[in-house]
């Protein structure tokens, strides 16, 4: 199967999701500024996203026609939404973080150690 | 008027009145006005109205069976008849007449049982009441004395109202003891008393008679021990209540004889749920069949004869006959009465029990009145006429011995005693001994009688001591003298008190009630020896205590009220008592002197009344016992044959004493104190009691002491060093214990501590703290899972 010549299917939306999450993840891996490591969080979240509206379509739905199609929309709507809301509190812990250690160096954040 | 349920009504609510005033004092007692002054009314109205219920049963007695006097008089003349001759002479004459004389006489008496407390097989416990003549004129005597001295008390212990200093008792410190005043618990207790004397009376079975014996003697041993702060006081109450127990045992042991035999309580005959014929013991021991006379109940044969039965003899008729000859179940009988005998003893102090009375008079003086010698005491006495049926001539035989070595040895005693209530003591053990002499020897009527009468003027002289005592504060009559000057009233009913216990009157016509019921009691015994002449001792004493009552009697009033005050101090001081206290005085003092007489034209008399309550088949004299064959008794009345003898004996022997005494203390014509060196031995033997209280102590106490020393020595050394010993193993095993604790328990759970947390240390280095390394470890741990999962998991057992 040649993902190129197909026409557009669930596959296409998987590949393009775990590319996202492998880059969210390395992202966070290696970033040492914090703001980095949060905008790796997004992309794992947003790859994980993706995968939930693919599998929310209803192509993949045997019985599509019962189906309004939304379930894997909302709960995408819900990541985004806790993603806002993390998002939120981890900016917040970050700024926190650099008004008394005047950076966002994550390695050096390690007082939590052990 | 219906007596059979007029009776227990007004005699029953009489009995309860007195506990209900004691249960109102003893919840309310101190809240009854200013410490507790109104316990006194309440008492005094509940007894009051008590007394009413009495003489208003007494009079409907009377009105429904008469005076008695002509059946006595009947009576009498029948027996003159007989009695020409010698009685046990001509037995089948009297035989005849006793067998006439038993239809025409019916002994009128109700019984009858209010509540059945429990039955456990034949064994049955009722509450039940036995009223006749005798309880009624029991229930009229103890009701009137004690009125009358609750009157008294009221103002005697008028002390108690307030705070007290007890100067007898002396604290640690050398204070004397200050405490707060006790009058309404005085009254308490009194009436507490009036409820168990009158229950006593009033109960119809010897088991509730036993209950209220008790309680009787808990009354006194609270109102002995009234003083308690006081050594002698609570020394004496115990002294009390332990010698009690002795005769109590006894009467335990006569109980359980007449049970097990007989297999009941009741005196009276009763009816039973299903409505049978229960016979009582009276009529078990006097069956109708045998015309009352004293025979050994079928039962009591059987259990004699249980042998004979087993060896395969039927109890019939014939065979009951035979074994009765040959005395078979005689010996339980002998031993019932005896055990009844022994409480009654332990109750009315005598000889060897009379110990405790004298020590009995450390309670307040009321006290001494009403319970050591007017009723209590007296409670004796009436249990052995109560049960008078039923003893066989041995044991009245016993009771005539104990009454007579009682009087005399009480009455000796009583002439060198020195403090005014001890005297008053001995001479109510003397005054008892009488009593049980008189109804050993036959003397139904004069016992009782005797009873009746001792209780008016014997209460009299208590109440005067009590009078004199308040006004001097001492007991001690030597360093009294002359108070008739200061306190007439109580000299002169003193004087009618002593007259009347030393039998004073115009000889066969009229005189103080002693007069009538002593003489009776000589002539019974006076007729009793002439039968029997190897007891004559027995006549002896009662002429010779007579005298020596006498003389006893008014040394006690010489030293009181007449002469020199031999204590100025003590006579300036004295005064007359308060009215409260001098009215019941005059009152009793009435009593004292007419209580003997027969009523003109009615022929009222205590003597008539008691004939009505006369047991079936005592009336007639009888011979032998089983054992003692030689033994007569002659019958009651025609001891009245011996009048001029017997008031002869009576009337010297008082007149002999009083002149002694009027000549030691009256005339001073022989001085006490010269008899008294002349008869030293003597002096000191009588002193000292007999040395009773001495023997007691070697004989009794030491030896108790004694053998406790070695078992509280025993104790301490063996018992206490076993448990010792022990205890010494235990903390040995326990020191053991705890090694192995602390080493292999303890160490078991330290060593899992100890794991677990190296295991905790070493897993720390993995927490770094630095992100980027746990986000490594997310993403490798995610991929190495997925491969384990992918390698390891069964698609198709998962599938399926």
């Amino acid at each position: 199967m040649n993902l190129l010549t197909e026409p557009i299917g669930i596959s296409h939306y998987l590949v393009v999701g775990a590319v996202l999450f492998v880059s969210g993840v390395v992202c966070m891996a290696v970033k040492r500024n914090a703001l980095g490591v949060l905008m790796g969080i997004e992309l794992v979240l947003n790859g994980a996203n993706l995968n939930f509206v693919a599998f929310g379509s209803k192509f993949l739905q045997k019985n599509g026609a019962n189906s309004i199609g939304l379930d894997g929309s909302l709960i995408a709507v819900f990541v985004i939404v806790l993603a806002a809301a993390e998002a939120a509190v981890a900016l917040a812990i970050t700024l926190n973080y650099y008004n008394n250690h005047a950076t966002v160096d994550v390695d050096r954040a390690d007082e939590l150690k052990g | 008027m219906n007596l059979a349920s007029t009776l227990p009504l007004l005699l029953g609510t009489a009995v309860l009145l007195p506990l209900i005033s004691f249960v109102l004092i003893l919840f309310f007692g101190p809240r009854m006005g200013s410490h507790g002054k109104g316990a006194s009314a309440l008492a005094t109205g509940a007894i009051g109205t008590s007394c009413l219920l009495s003489f208003i049963a007494l009079i409907s007695w009377l009105s429904v069976h008469g005076t008695g006097k002509g059946l006595h008089e009947v009576e009498h003349g029948a027996v003159a008849a007989v009695s020409t001759d010698h009685p046990a002479a001509n037995p089948a004459a009297d035989h005849a007449h006793d067998l006439a004389e038993q239809e025409s006489v019916q002994k009128a008496e109700y019984t009858g049982e209010l509540y059945t407390l429990g039955q456990f097989g034949s064994l049955k416990i009722t509450i039940s009441y036995y009223i006749d003549a005798l309880t009624i004129a029991m229930f009229s005597m103890v009701t009137l004395i004690a009125t009358l001295i609750h009157f008294y008390a009221s103002g005697y212990m008028h002390d108690e109202l307030h705070d007290i200093t007890d100067h007898e008792v002396t604290l640690r410190d050398g204070h004397h003891l200050h405490r707060h005043g006790r009058y309404y618990r005085f009254f308490q207790f009194l009436s507490l008393f009036c409820f168990s004397m009158l229950g006593l009376v009033f109960s119809g079975n010897i088991v509730m008679v036993f209950v209220f014996w008790e309680l009787v003697g808990i009354c006194s041993y609270f109102l002995i021990g009234f003083y308690i702060e006081r050594k002698s006081a609570s020394n004496a109450a115990n002294k009390a209540f332990i010698v009690n127990r002795v005769g109590d045992f006894g009467m335990i042991i006569g109980l359980m004889a007449l049970w097990g035999s007989l297999g009941t309580f009741s005196f009276g005959n009763t009816v039973g749920a299903k409505g049978e014929a229960e016979p009582g013991l009276f009529s078990l021991v006097r069956t109708g069949a045998n015309h009352h006379e004293l025979q050994v109940p079928d039962a009591m044969v059987k259990d004699a004869a249980a042998a004979e039965i087993a060896a395969g003899q039927a109890p019939t008729e014939a065979n009951l006959t035979t074994w009765r000859k040959e005395h078979l179940g005689y010996g339980l009988l002998v031993v019932a009465g005896l055990g009844i005998f022994c409480g009654c003893v332990g109750k009315s102090a005598q000889f060897p029990l009379h110990v405790w009375l004298p020590d009995a008079m450390e309670g307040p003086t009321p006290v001494s009145a009403l319970v050591h010698s007017a009723t209590m005491v007296a409670a004796g006495v009436y249990l052995v006429g109560r049960f008078y049926p039923v003893f066989a001539p041995e044991v009245l035989l016993t009771i005539a011995y104990i009454g007579a070595i009682t009087l005399f040895l009480a009455a000796t005693i009583a002439i060198t005693a020195l403090d005014i209530k001890r005297v008053l003591a001995y001479s109510t053990i003397s005054q008892l001994g009488y009593m049980m002499l008189a109804l050993g020897v036959g003397g139904w009527i004069a016992g009782l009688f005797h009873l009746i009468t001792h209780a008016f003027f014997k209460s009299l002289l208590f109440m005067c001591s009590g009078s004199v005592i308040h006004a001097t504060h001492t007991n001690d009559m030597s360093k009294m003298g002359g108070l008739r000057h200061k306190m007439p009233y109580t000299a002169y009913t003193m004087l009618v008190g002593c007259l009347a216990i030393m039998g004073a009157g115009i000889p066969f016509l009229i005189g103080f009630s002693g007069f009538h019921s002593k003489d009776s009691i000589i002539e019974q015994a006076l007729s009793f020896t002439n039968l029997n002449p190897a007891h004559r001792i027995l006549f002896l004493a009662a002429a010779g205590g007579a005298a020596i009552t006498a003389f006893y009697m008014f040394r006690l009033w010489y030293l009181t009220f007449s002469g020199q005050p031999r204590d100025q101090h003590i006579y300036d001081h004295a005064h007359e008592s308060p009215k409260v206290m001098v009215v019941p005085l005059m009152v009793l003092a009435v009593f004292a002197i007419g209580i003997g007489w027969t009523m003109p034209f009615t022929g009222l008399s205590v003597t008539n009344l008691l004939e009505q309550a006369r047991p079936e088949g005592t009336m007639a004299g009888f011979s032998g016992g089983a054992w003692l064959t030689g033994l007569t008794y002659p019958n009651e009345h025609l001891s009245h044959n011996l009048n001029i003898p017997a008031g002869t004996v009576a009337f010297c022997t008082a007149l002999a004493g009083f002149l002694l005494a009027t000549a030691f203390y009256g005339w001073k014509l022989v001085s006490p104190s010269e008899a008294r060196q002349q008869f030293k031995p003597i002096y000191n033997f009588l002193v000292n009691k007999w040395y009773f209280d001495e023997l007691y102590q070697a004989i009794f106490v030491q030896p108790v002491l004694f053998i406790s020393r070695r078992i509280a020595e025993f104790d301490r050394k063996v018992i206490d060093n076993i448990i010792n010993g022990l205890a010494w193993l235990v903390r040995r095993v326990s020191v053991i214990d705890d090694w192995i604790d602390r080493t292999f328990v303890d160490g078991l759970v330290n060593l899992c501590a100890r794991w677990t947390f190296s295991a905790g240390m070493s897993l720390r280095n993995v927490q770094t703290g630095k992100l980027r390394q746990y986000v490594m470890f997310i993403a490798i741990g995610t991929v190495a899972l997925f491969i384990l999962v992918s390698f390891f998991w069964s698609y198709s057992a998962a599938a399926h």
